[in-house]
């Protein structure tokens, strides 16, 4: 009984420091971003790991029950194991939040300040329209557009009364 | 807990029954919506402006106008 104790103690010792038998370089340390992450994602069911890593004793229980028939098994334990396996059934991760109402009001909050800024350019950086927008070359243009029969059978001229010199009623 | 057994194939196909009609017969009354009251009042419009059309009489009210750098109005 003692001996196989002291050897079972030996060959833990044996395992832990043949890591350092190898030159002293040992195995390179595992970083976290590394290994599996746990997720909930609809278009991808079944995540690397489970949700819970250390298991109660009562989750423990439960998992070697699971290991026999499951027709033993109750609702709440059913529930149970599945909430080891996984954080979020899909009905709670695929429900939708409020979100929308937050980014929309950014949104038009931030293209009535850029309305803003515009109006400033407008004022203080923009030089002045070419005299040709003015109302008497504007209505030169016009005047012109009519004599050669712009668009004359269903867009400018054929809006205006040639006879009567006035826009059509 | 027993569940119905979600539905699990023809999935696509029981979609495409169902809307593929629909857009089929949605598209072809758009088409004669626009036909009929847009191209069909659009050929009428042309071809009564062209009934009526003096070519000779618009060009010289054309010229009048002045707006022709070959052929300047006959006052001038």
């Amino acid at each position: 009984m003692l001996a196989s104790r002291a050897l079972s103690l030996v060959s833990k010792r044996a395992i832990s420091t043949s890591v350092c038998l190898r030159g002293g370089h040992g195995v390179a340390k595992v970083e976290d971003y590394a290994l599996p992450v746990y997720f909930d994602r609809r278009e991808n069911p079944l995540p690397d790991i489970n949700y819970v890593q250390t298991l109660s004793p009562e989750q423990i229980s439960l998992k070697e029950k699971e290991k026999g028939s499951w027709i033993s098994l109750s609702n709440e334990e059913k529930i149970a194991l599945y909430r080891i396996s996984f954080k979020q059934s899909f009905a709670e991760m695929n429900q939708g939040s409020a979100e929308w109402k937050s980014v929309f009001g950014g949104v038009l909050f931030f293209i009535g300040f850029t309305g803003l800024v515009v109006l400033w350019q407008r004022k203080y950086v923009y030089g002045p329209v070419p005299p040709t927008f003015d109302d008497e070359h504007k209505a030169k243009e016009l005047q012109r557009m009519l004599d050669m029969r712009i668009n004359p059978v269903e867009g400018f001229s054929a809006k205006w009364d040639y006879e009567n010199k006035q826009w059509k009623k | 807990m027993s569940l119905p057994k979600p539905v699990m194939r023809g999935l696509l196909g029981k979609r495409l029954r169902f809307h593929l009609p629909i857009a089929f017969t949605l598209s072809l009354a758009a088409a004669i919506a626009f036909k009929y009251t847009v191209t069909e009042p659009r050929k009428q419009a042309y071809a009564d402006f062209y009934k009526q059309y003096d070519a000779t009489k618009e060009f010289n009210a054309m010229r009048e106008a002045g707006i022709f750098e070959s052929v300047r109005p006959s006052g001038e």
